[in-house]
Parts: structure tokens; C-alpha cells; sequence
């Protein structure tokens, strides 16, 4: 099993995931490094993502697309809070518009990557993935159906306690 | 694998498919679903092949579907995929393993490979 450890709290907006990897730290930390190592893991085989710019230094932003089986490219970006080889990342994941600005509609998961290694050969990476505020994981949740109306997020509620009862 | 691989398609499927205001919006209306492509064309400023295109993304994204009433077709959103939408912390621990999966398959393939 590579993935050793997996929390998730609803009251702190957290997934945290811990991996082991037979590999030095340093070597998992190219993973992120390299662009070309990152885009062939970032993305699902049917979504692969393509690093079309890759600063990473704090104030810095790597900037995505992925393309899918339809020719659909959802842009994404980070903006690189910290980084430590080869030990610590922190950046804020966002998405983008199509002409690649950030979307500031949706809401930017914060993501904090520590890798250390634990001896024997084996270094272990941990993922901490926040998201802002509870509003936040409702908007991408009941994905942000209006903006700036809130009720529209409880008709969904109620439309879909309705239907939950009807079936 | 085959599993988490279709729970991480979906996540990029549903999230590609919101972050555009457009879509948001579309599915907010076909939440009613009583209006077909050409009526919900008429809310918005673009053409109705620019919206039939969003129309075709949401449906990927499993967040709309046709639904015929009598010789119309009408959209409909998708509450299953609203639910699914619901989950999504989970589907971020699928996501995050499915990354640690092929980190893994790249650190067991050779050096020279992996830097090619």
C-alpha cells in the first residue's frame, strides 16, 4: 500500500493523505519539480494535464491545462506560497478562465506537501488539501449554482430532499 | 483502478464543467428543466451553438441530460449529479490517491525513462 494514512476533517476542511514511496526525498521531490515528471501524474490518462508554465518559488505560478477525450481543457494554476527542496511545498490551486486568469468565482484549494525520509530507503509525502471556508467546499460542493444568492443553494437542498422522499 | 480512475475523470469532468459562469447558470435553470437548447440560448448574449457547446460539456460532466417531452427535447439538470458534486471531499481522497498511484509507477520506472 502506498497510501498509508488518509484524514478527513469537515470541521478544519481537510483531506490529509500520507504516502510512502521507495525512493529518496530527493527524488520525490522532482515529481513536483520537474514539469515534465509533474504532468504525468497531475492528471487522470484520460485528462492529462500539460505544464504550460512552471515558476516554482514563492510569489511564483505554474499554470496547467488538461485535455480531455472531447478536446475539452479545463485550465488550472497554482500560486507557490512556499518552497523548500526537498521537503515542503505550499501552493493555493485554482482555476482558470479559458484565456488562463484565474477563475475568482471558484473557490482555491490551499495544498501543503511535506516529504521526509523515514530510513530503509522509503521517504513518506504527506498532502494536506484545505479548502477556504465551509461556504467554500458548499460552493464547489453544490457547485456555486448562483453568486449572490444564497437561497438558491437551500432550493437545491429542498429540491433534492424532495426527490430523495418522491423515490 | 478502474474505479478510482473514473472517480478522478469525473472530478476534473464536473469541475472543468463549473468554473464557467455560463454553465453554472445553465444548470440553475434546467434545474425547471422545461426549456430546450434554443430557449435557454435566449437568456444569453452568444450564439446558440456557443451555448449548445456548454450544454454538451455539462452533459459530459453527468450534470445535465436531454429529457424528450413529447416531440421536444428538453435539458434537464442531473440531481444524482448534484449529489455526486456533494461529495467531493471524498472524491478529492480518490483524486490525491490516484496522483500517489502514478507518482508511484514513475519512481519505479527506470531513471533515464522518467526523464525522457
Amino acid at each position: 500500500m502506498t497510501v498509508t494514512a488518509v484524514r478527513k476533517d469537515p470541521e478544519s476542511r481537510t483531506l490529509t493523505l500520507e504516502a510512502e514511496f521507495d525512493a529518496s526525498a530527493e527524488r520525490v521531490w522532482e515529481l513536483w519539480a520537474d514539469p515534465r515528471q509533474l504532468e504525468r501524474w497531475w492528471g487522470p490518462p484520460t485528462y492529462p494535464a500539460t505544464m504550460t508554465s512552471h515558476d516554482l518559488r514563492p510569489g511564483g505560478r505554474v499554470e496547467y491545462h488538461m485535455t480531455g477525450p472531447e478536446g475539452d481543457q479545463p485550465r488550472g494554476f497554482w500560486d507557490v506560497d512556499e518552497v523548500q527542496p526537498p521537503h515542503r511545498l505550499v501552493f493555493r490551486d485554482g482555476f482558470a478562465n479559458d484565456d488562463g486568469t484565474p477563475n475568482t468565482e471558484l473557490p482555491m484549494t490551499t495544498d501543503r506537501v511535506t516529504i521526509q525520509e523515514i530510513g530503509g530507503g522509503k521517504t513518506r509525502m504527506s498532502i494536506e488539501s484545505e479548502f477556504p471556508t465551509v461556504e467554500a467546499m458548499e460552493q464547489l460542493a453544490a457547485m456555486g449554482v448562483e453568486e449572490g444568492m444564497t437561497e438558491a443553494l437551500g432550493q437545491i437542498d429542498a429540491i433534492l430532499a424532495e426527490t430523495a422522499s418522491a423515490r | 483502478m478502474v474505479v478510482p480512475m473514473q472517480i478522478a475523470r469525473d472530478h476534473d469532468r464536473i469541475f472543468g464543467a463549473l468554473g464557467d459562469a455560463t454553465r453554472r447558470d445553465i444548470v440553475r435553470r434546467a434545474i425547471d428543466g422545461e426549456e430546450g437548447v434554443a430557449q435557454l440560448a435566449s437568456h444569453y448574449p452568444m450564439s446558440f451553438a456557443a451555448v449548445q457547446k456548454h450544454v454538451a460539456v455539462l452533459e459530459r460532466a453527468g450534470l445535465v441530460h436531454k429529457h424528450r417531452i413529447g416531440r421536444r427535447k428538453v435539458i434537464r439538470t442531473n440531481l444524482e449529479g448534484l449529489r455526486t458534486a456533494r461529495r467531493l471531499l471524498d472524491r478529492y481522497e480518490e483524486l490525491w490517491r490516484e496522483r500517489v498511484d502514478r507518482m508511484d509507477q514513475l519512481l519505479k520506472e527506470a531513471p533515464k525513462e522518467a526523464h525522457r
